[in-house]
């Protein structure tokens, strides 16, 4: 296979070889891969991809990967839902969840971004894998190393919930509870992947690692008959997401899957962080870095590495950004549960409560076909809404009770 | 000899100051500006800082005493 070319620099276009490098020497410029388009054309086509594995590797010609053997073989492919009863009550004809939150093996879009950043490791020669992490990024590095049989290093900070903790003992990779805060773990990580011959998926190994949420481009685009949505909602941590989001849709008319992108690509943040949609809003091409509060952990990174080209891909895509308070995550996650059934974690709160928005002020319109993107599973962010679901209904252990209490008659029916 | 990459980023009522000049002058390090983006209301620089590792670490905590932000270049690694 091997359809990359090569590392590119996204500052000075500087080439590199395709090894585990991420940092442009010239001008210090993050590295991303480069690929061969024309080649990839010739040997493309849509039916090779449907006649694919039912998972993210049905698009390998687009990943940079050689294979052809790939680990992680179940991510991906996951439910595009029809989201008929959230869009009648948001005033949207045509609205899609891109479900997430069933992705194997640690349901969240990390296991595509892990699938691909092992696999590359392990063609690169590397036996220890690693990440820094409080909470997704981990859980799916650990699974996905035990399941290969690699050997794991994941960095907590040492106040990190137990929960999360467990989440990840289980696989039994080595965790390391890093006794400081959210800046210590990071700097200390930032030294240990320039001194150790390990691959960090998020530093070292990065330009590939990122790769992998292109798929959820390919996977919409192809589970909506070949065709781009208007409309994209995307939540944003480091901006990364977004940005390959843009960067697959474009790559799928570039080797002639789909002749036009018509998207509009649209970012969503909690206030508590939001680096790169408060710089939106206030019309700049740069961003603050922010000290993160907010229940929406997995979107806690107040000084984001892509929020420029997140900026930057909004801007293209003539989209939108907009951010929601922790009170409207909570509301998000109970409205998108009680409407379709699905069951998000605090980030998928905050997609649905800023899709909200853009509806409520025209941004996205009532015709417009509309993905939003729901990234992580309810269950791990629990305590987000333990207060805010209410309470089971009590009652004695008789038929009396019950139907008293639901106010039935002999016949059924009757309600609360 | 070590070096090492950061990511330095000044707070509005930083930018007129000759901080990295100044760093320069106050410990054991040379500072090499490879890309910087200064602006009126905002700036930053990536920079590499060679020298001892002690004198480095020294010359973050003194660029952090300035009032500036420094981070790996990476930016924020942990999701």
């Amino acid at each position: 296979m091997a359809t990359m070319k090569a590392l590119v620099c996204r500052e000075c276009g500087k080439e590199y070889p395709t090894k585990a490098i991420h940092v442009c020497e010239m001008c210090f410029g993050p590295l991303e891969v480069k690929y061969s388009y024309e080649e990839i054309k010739k040997s493309i086509s849509r039916k090779k991809i449907q006649d694919g594995p039912h998972s993210i590797w049905r698009y390998a010609d687009l990943l940079p990967v050689e294979g052809p053997t790939f680990l992680g073989p179940h991510a991906g492919m996951t439910p595009l839902v029809r989201a008929k009863n959230l869009g009648a009550y948001l005033g949207l004809d045509e609205l899609y969840i891109k479900n997430d939150t069933v992705n194997h093996p640690t349901l969240s879009f990390k296991d595509r971004v892990v699938a691909v950043a092992i696999t590359r490791a392990r063609e690169l020669g590397f036996e220890t894998i690693a990440c820094a992490s409080t909470g997704n990024l981990a859980n799916s590095v650990a699974a996905h190393a035990a399941a290969a049989g690699m050997r794991a290093y994941v960095f907590i900070p040492g106040d990190l919930e137990a929960a999360k903790v467990l989440g990840n003992l289980i696989y039994k990779p080595n965790v390391v509870e890093v006794e400081g805060n959210y800046d210590d773990v990071n700097r200390l990580c930032s030294e240990i992947a320039g001194e150790h011959g390990w691959a960090f998926v998020n530093i070292n190994i990065r330009p590939y690692y990122a790769e992998g949420s292109k798929t959820l481009a390919f996977e919409t685009v192809e589970q909506l008959g070949w065709r781009t949505p208007d409309q994209a909602v995307i939540p944003m941590a480091s901006g990364s997401l977004l940005t390959k989001i843009w960067k697959g849709l474009h790559e799928m008319k570039y080797v002639g899957l789909i002749d036009e992108v018509k998207t509009r690509i649209n970012g969503a943040q909690a206030e508590g962080c939001s680096p790169i949609s408060t710089a939106f809003k206030a019309g700049r091409d740069f961003f603050k870095p922010v000290k993160p509060k907010t229940i929406a952990k997995s979107l806690a990174i107040g000084n984001p590495a892509d929020g420029y080209y997140a900026l930057k891909a909004t801007a293209e895509s003539k989209g939108s950004m907009d951010m929601v308070t922790d009170d409207e995550v909570v509301e998000g996650i109970k409205l998108l549960a009680q409407t379709e059934g699905i069951f998000a974690e605090t980030a998928g709160g905050v997609t649905i409560g800023v899709l909200q928005k853009l509806v409520k002020n025209g941004t996205i319109k009532k015709g417009d076909l509309t993905v939003a993107y729901i990234t992580g599973n309810g269950l791990k962010t629990q305590e987000a809404v333990i207060d805010a679901v209410g309470r089971p209904v009590r009652i004695q252990p008789s038929l009396a009770a019950f139907e008293k209490t639901f106010k039935m008659g002999k016949n059924g029916g009757g309600d609360s | 000899m070590p070096n090492v990459k950061v990511h330095v980023q000044f707070p509005e009522n930083k930018i007129k100051e000759p901080i990295i000049y100044q760093i320069g002058h106050e410990f054991k390090v040379v500072t090499n500006v490879r890309r910087a983006d200064v602006r009126e209301t905002a700036g930053w620089m990536d920079l590499e800082l060679t020298g001892d590792s002690t004198e480095i670490d020294r010359a973050i905590a003194g660029l952090r005493k300035k009032g500036v932000i420094v981070d790996p270049i990476e930016l924020n690694v942990v999701e």
